[in-house]
């Protein structure tokens, strides 16, 4: 099995993996009842009615989570390559992973001194 | 010829070609014959698993669970899933319709295409891709997805909330779990699944790299949204969560999907740390290995059904506080001690010749499983300082009497937050 | 001239995903399906990459630009007030951008088909197999000081800076 056979295998899962959960939603819009009415199709929340708009503010904390995790996200994706190379790899490529490394733990460190880990 | 045979998931092409066939045609035949095989498997394999779930849970809970049904009640949840799809479905008024009917496919499909890299004998895997580790990372990422577009297009504040939390609960938990799978791929120098599975014949790597295997798990149990990290669908708070608005069979497939994802996970860990297929004979038999494979992650899976039929769920203060502030540090050290005990190994020669030999892989492994130790003893002091500093913050507050003032100001802003 | 592989049908689906895309992140008024069209876009910049023999660019693009930049931006979004559907367009300049894509592409096809850079085209005839490395090679390259060490090393230190940053920018209040 050549590499290009292994991705046309997942080229051809791809096409068909959704067909699989997308059926039964098919089976399900030709059998289901169809009697909607406008107090079915509510919002629900708890019996409430809904007020003022869905799209209500967040707070800056997500955000702020999802940056980390992509900072932290890029730096894994390229210490991949480092360590599947390891092995092979002299101490000096431990120096330059530990410098990597440490970089990024500053700026955890940094996070985490100024309560940017905090949820609340 | 039978060799060629051997995997029936990629390459039965030759014995199609051997019998008459096109050899393009026989290829294409091959391949989606065996898509066909893996993408069916693990959507079998749910009806099964909420079975084995709604037992478990009932047993904990000292009650019969489903038994009316087929013997033992194994065939409640196909009734359900009849049930389901005859169920009249509701879009909320005010939704995104195309974006809200695209989310749960995506949902099951994200999880049903990790399958394609898992090795499930020596000789059987659907794509033996050379990145395996980075593809089930980057398609895990998918899921998160899902459940962003579900909570957006459903137009109801609980179900944006709810997938906004799980978002930071699935992105956050993601660095510790990848973190942890940097060990096995360095130990091994191979990101391929089934080089993985091929490198453990020796030793798998729960003994060389526990610390990895905890945190994995542990990260695992979170992005599948289990047990104490089950905030995805934190009834209390958000009645239902991301998925409020779905009813009928996309409510469903959001169920198989996390059903199918918490098994997947632990199939995973089963491929990453505990050999996948490896046992007696199972390269010899390759269906052994099958078999192997399966029990070995039942033998895991069965408790994270016990774990989360009988611990209380935590606060998202408190998740989010355990992933940053202790499994992200400690998984950062462990990559770094275990790189350094790799390259002492190697300086002292104790690199295994032969990876598959169990006995030439005792000295490296003592000397990782020392590594893992300091590993340890850091978590430790870890848990220490902020034991000592919880203690202190709750004596402080003690003293002061007006603690409680603040406290009510605190919860206020915590719901205007919201 | 072209034939109809496996290989070209994948590319021209890939190519329709990421160009489909990229349009539809310009034409929609909705910030979050901007987003979407986004991922669409960028999932068909993976499925090039793949095509090009680059597995690990592939999944470098699924996991970080889809798996991370997209959530990202989805918060962001979510952080402004009931943007979701913009019925004026606030960008004057929208025809200069308009003008520059479309030079740019022209000059784009220019150097694809007329070997105008370059050793006149011969690059493009090399056999896949022959002209990229493995991942372990991109390893080895990294950590090497002869090679990209320095970059790898930058690399983490302005992540870090952007890290900072941000913090600073988000939580100025205190």
């Amino acid at each position: 099995m050549t590499a290009v056979n292994e991705w046309a295998f997942i080229g051809i899962f791809l096409a068909v993996a959704w067909v699989l959960p997308a059926a039964p939603l098919l089976v399900s819009w030709i059998f289901r009842p169809r009697r909607a009415n406008a107090i079915k199709m509510q919002t629900y929340e708890c019996g409430v009615e809904t007020v003022g708009d869905t799209w209500v503010q967040f707070k800056v904390q997500y955000y702020i989570y999802g940056l980390i995790f992509l900072v932290f996200d890029v730096e894994l994706v390229l210490l991949f390559p480092w360590a599947l190379a390891y092995n092979q790899l002299d101490f000096f490529a431990f120096g330059a992973g530990l410098l990597f490394i440490f970089l990024l733990a500053d700026a955890l460190v940094y996070a985490w001194r100024k309560n940017a880990l905090e949820w609340a | 010829m039978e060799a060629v045979c051997e995997n029936i998931f990629s390459t039965l092409a030759p014995c199609l070609t051997s019998s008459g066939w096109d050899p393009s045609l026989a290829q294409f035949v091959s391949i989606l014959l065996g898509v066909l095989l893996i993408t069916t498997f693990p959507l079998l394999l749910a009806l099964l698993l909420i079975w084995a779930e709604r037992k478990v849970a009932a047993r904990v809970q000292d009650r019969l669970g489903p038994n009316r049904v087929g013997p033992f009640g194994l065939l409640q949840n196909i009734a359900d899933a009849l049930k389901l799809i005859t169920k009249e479905d509701i879009t909320p008024a005010g939704a995104d319709r195309i974006v809200y009917n695209m989310a749960p496919v995506i949902a099951v499909l994200s999880v049903i295409l990790i399958w394609a890299v898992v090795p499930f004998t020596s000789t059987n895997i659907g794509a033996d891709l050379d990145i395996g580790v980075l593809y089930f990372v980057a398609i895990s990422s998918i899921g998160t997805l899902a459940i962003m577009m579900a909570g957006w297009s459903s137009n109801n504040k609980y179900a944006l909330l709810g997938s906004f939390r799980v978002v930071a609960q699935l992105v956050s938990y993601e660095v510790p779990m990848v973190l942890a799978l940097l060990v096995p791929v360095m130990i091994a120098g191979t990101m391929s699944m089934q080089g993985l599975a091929v490198h453990q014949l020796g030793m798998w790597f729960i003994f060389t790299a526990p610390v990895s295997a905890i945190i994995f798990y542990v990260s695992n149990l979170a992005e599948t949204g289990r047990a104490p990290f089950d905030l995805i669908e934190a009834e209390s708070e958000l009645v239902a969560g991301y998925n409020i608005e779905y009813s009928g069979m996309k409510f469903g497939l959001f169920m198989v999907n996390e059903f199918i994802h918490a098994f997947t996970a632990n199939a995973l860990f089963t491929v990453l740390f505990l050999g996948a297929w490896a046992g007696p004979f199972a390269t010899e038999v390759p269906i052994l290995g099958f078999v192997y494979f399966m029990v070995k992650t039942a033998l895991l899976y069965v408790p994270s059904l016990i774990l989360r039929a009988t611990v209380p769920r935590v606060r998202i203060d408190q998740m989010m506080a355990f992933n940053w502030k202790f499994l992200v540090p400690v998984s950062v050290v462990n990559v770094l001690v275990i790189a350094l005990a790799l390259k002492i190994a190697q300086g002292l020669g104790l690199t295994p010749e032969n990876a598959t030999d169990f006995v030439s892989n005792i000295p490296q492994t003592i000397v990782l499983l020392i590594a893992n130790l300091v590993v340890v003893v850091f978590a430790l002091t870890l848990v220490r300082g902020s034991v000592r500093k919880e203690r202190l913050m709750t004596s402080g507050k003690r003293a002061e009497p007006a603690a409680g003032d603040a406290e009510q100001k605190a919860l206020a802003a915590t719901v205007a937050g919201h | 001239m072209l034939e109809i592989t496996p290989n070209t049908i994948a590319f021209l689906v890939f190519a329709l995903l990421s160009v489909g895309g990229a349009l539809g992140v310009v034409v929609s008024t909705n910030l979050i399906h901007g987003a979407l069209f986004l991922i669409v876009s960028l999932f068909g910049g993976a499925g090039l990459f793949v095509l090009l023999a680059a597995p690990f660019m592939a999944a470098v693009q699924i996991l970080v630009y889809i798996g991370a930049i997209a959530i990202l931006i989805i918060f962001a979004v979510m952080l402004t007030r009931s943007m979701t559907s913009l019925s004026e367009i606030f960008n004057r300049q929208w025809w200069i951008s308009a003008i520059v894509a479309v030079v740019m592409l022209g000059l784009l096809l220019v150097g694809a088909i007329l070997p105008v850079w370059g050793p006149s085209g011969t690059n493009a005839m090399l056999p896949v197999s022959d002209a990229v490395g493995t991942t372990v090679d991109l390893g080895i390259a990294l950590v090497d000081g002869n090679q990209f060490v320095l970059p790898f090393e930058v690399a983490s230190l302005l992540l870090t800076a952007a890290m900072i940053g941000a913090i600073v920018i988000a939580r100025d209040n205190e």
